[in-house]
């Protein structure tokens, strides 16, 4: 009974440190990236263009980049990604073929992303003709979330209970109406959820960019789809690579500004769970 | 034209003055279609199983039922867990279709035409042959729009005979007086057996011919259950109701007639009165009195 007792006492600190040094690792890259760019964040940071003087270089270009780069991937991703999900949730049939389909989603989504930068490169710059554009980076990204939209969808969707579906069906309705109007409306927190968390990570994302070949110094806003463009991540990336110590201040700036992003997409993400978390019984 | 003055096969159709009705207007029919014939028993079956069987994979869930379901008459199926009951009724109106894989030999007629043809409309034979749920399962949408739903969706409708048909069937379904001033409050905030009203009511407004109800009252407390049973009782006068119930006092108290099933099998069927008081099977009377179920 005793020796019981003190078991669970030991579990209960093992979990707890384990909690303590995770925590721990956060709030110290936190800590750190603070003091070195904390100083450095200022309105001039946010609104000028790349310099090759530290003091006087800015976020705007890869800020402005980031926000239209992932504006275009959700464009891409959401239709396919939702489309999908509905198509398989909903319309296929159980059998082996869409099992294969179901596992083969699972593991696109634990496919590198530099991989999806290697696609994007053959497919959308080079086979596509788009370039190292916005287009291309958007759509590229659009291939590396997909998977994650399709997995969240179809949860989902798949949390919409069966009754609804079948109080639908007995009143007369067809497949398409009961989704449109019962399916959809319920699943539709979820989906978005998903989505920008899905999309927190592309923003994150440097290695399909570097890859399709997003430009490091852009002194200029992008005009359309096809201009080329640089983002957040590739910004910082190209700052740390500098010898300049100005450069370094730059980029610890420049990660708390995509942390920022970040937890601000990460925020809307779970406003809107608990916005439309409604009782469904 | 032979008017319809003794009927040999069902004497209930004599007694009393919604009979008399029955009577009249079957007459009229007749009159007006100027058909040659007696009415018989068929003309008053509105749905009909012709020895069906239905499969679940390799589990066989209901063995050649044939069983008549009345026109304007309750009628009521009761058996244990698991004696295909609930299969049964699903089957007519085509919803187990839906969450499930199964087979179905033998036929369901409604009106005369198996459900299960090739040609046959399954969103139109639904719209007539409506359904109640085990569980409440309203719309997690306003009282008003769960019921507007299903008309929504057969009729191009104007606002004023939206309304109309909402109010109608909320009211056949007893529950106007509670929600007429939330109709547009969320449904999921009503109790347990307003929920239950409210999807009958949301059944009623596409205008059924038939109301499935598969063990309504299952979820309910006893007062929420007897005011299901009443309005069971008044829906008869306008549907015919079958309906499946694990309670054999609700069987006996709202039904016309009864059916008991037992391991998919049809045991007996008869008049309720009968059935319950000169069971004819030794399995009827077993369950009936209590010995298992």
């Amino acid at each position: 009974m005793k020796k019981a007792h003190w078991r669970e006492w030991a579990f209960q600190a093992v979990a707890l440190m384990a909690m303590v040094f995770t925590i721990g690792v956060l709030i110290t890259l936190i800590v750190d990236v603070c003091m070195d760019g904390l100083l450095r964040l200022n309105w001039q940071f946010l609104t000028s263009f790349p310099s090759r003087k530290p003091a006087e270089a800015g976020i705007l270009a890869a800020l402005v980049g980031s926000a239209c780069m992932i504006a275009l991937t959700a464009l891409f991703a959401l239709p396919l990604g939702v489309g999908s999900a509905i198509y398989l949730e909903e319309y296929a049939p159980k059998n082996w073929l869409s099992q294969i389909i179901e596992v083969n989603i699972a593991n696109l989504a634990g496919v590198p992303s530099i991989i999806y930068g290697l696609l994007g490169l053959e497919v959308f710059v080079r086979n596509m003709h788009m370039g190292r554009s916005l287009l291309a980076g958007g759509a590229t990204m659009a291939l590396l979330v997909l998977p994650m939209i399709i997995i969240s969808s179809r949860e989902a969707i798949r949390a919409v209970p069966p009754s609804i579906r079948e109080a639908s069906y007995a009143l007369g309705a067809t497949r398409w109406k009961t989704i449109r109007h019962q399916v959809l409306p319920l699943a539709l927190p979820g989906i978005l959820t998903g989505t920008i968390l899905a999309l927190s990570r592309a923003i994150g994302e440097a290695a399909p960019l570097i890859t399709i070949g997003a430009l490091t110094y852009v002194a200029f806003l992008p005009d359309s789809p096809l201009s080329p463009f640089t983002a957040l991540p590739i910004q910082i990336f190209n700052w740390t690579s500098r010898p300049q110590k100005g450069f370094l201040t730059d980029a610890a700036a420049g990660i708390i500004v995509l942390l920022i992003v970040l937890l601000f997409m990460n925020a809307i993400a779970i406003w809107l769970r608990n916005r439309y978390q409604r009782k469904l019984y | 034209m032979y008017p319809l003055t003794s009927p040999k096969v069902l004497p209930r159709f004599t007694e009393g003055p919604r009979s008399n009705t029955m009577l009249e207007r079957a007459n009229k029919a007749l009159t007006e279609k100027k058909e040659v014939g007696p009415i018989t028993e068929v003309n008053l079956k509105e749905i009909e199983t012709v020895d069906l069987s239905v499969y679940y994979g390799d589990n066989k869930a209901l063995k050649g039922v044939s069983l008549p379901f009345y026109q304007k008459y309750v009628t009521a199926i009761i058996g244990p867990s698991g004696c295909g009951k609930s299969t049964l009724i699903k089957a007519i109106n085509r919803v187990c279709e839906i969450t499930a894989k199964i087979k179905v030999e033998g036929h369901i007629l409604f009106k005369g035409k198996d459900v299960y043809d090739k040609d046959v409309d399954v969103v139109e034979l639904r719209r007539r042959v409506g359904m109640v749920f085990q569980k409440p399962n309203p719309f997690p949408k306003s009282i008003y729009d769960n019921v507007a739903f299903g008309p929504r969706l057969h009729n191009r409708l104007n606002k004023s005979s939206l309304n109309d048909i909402v109010e109608k069937s909320i009211r056949k379904a007893a529950l106007w007086g509670e929600v007429k001033d939330r109709l547009h409050v969320n449904a999921l905030q009503l109790s347990g057996g307003q929920q239950q009203r409210l999807c009958i009511a949301r059944a009623l407004a596409v205008d059924p011919e038939v109301i499935l109800m598969d063990e309504p009252c299952s979820a309910l407390d006893p007062i929420a259950t007897a005011k299901i049973e009443e309005l069971i009782t008044e829906l008869k006068e306008d549907y015919t109701v079958v309906i499946v119930t694990h309670n054999m006092q609700q069987a006996a108290r709202v039904s016309d007639y009864t059916a008991f099933l037992l391991l998919g099998q049809l045991m007996e069927f008869g008049d309720t009165s009968t059935l319950f008081t000169n069971p004819k099977d030794k399995a009827t009377e077993d369950y009936i009195t209590g010995r298992f179920g």
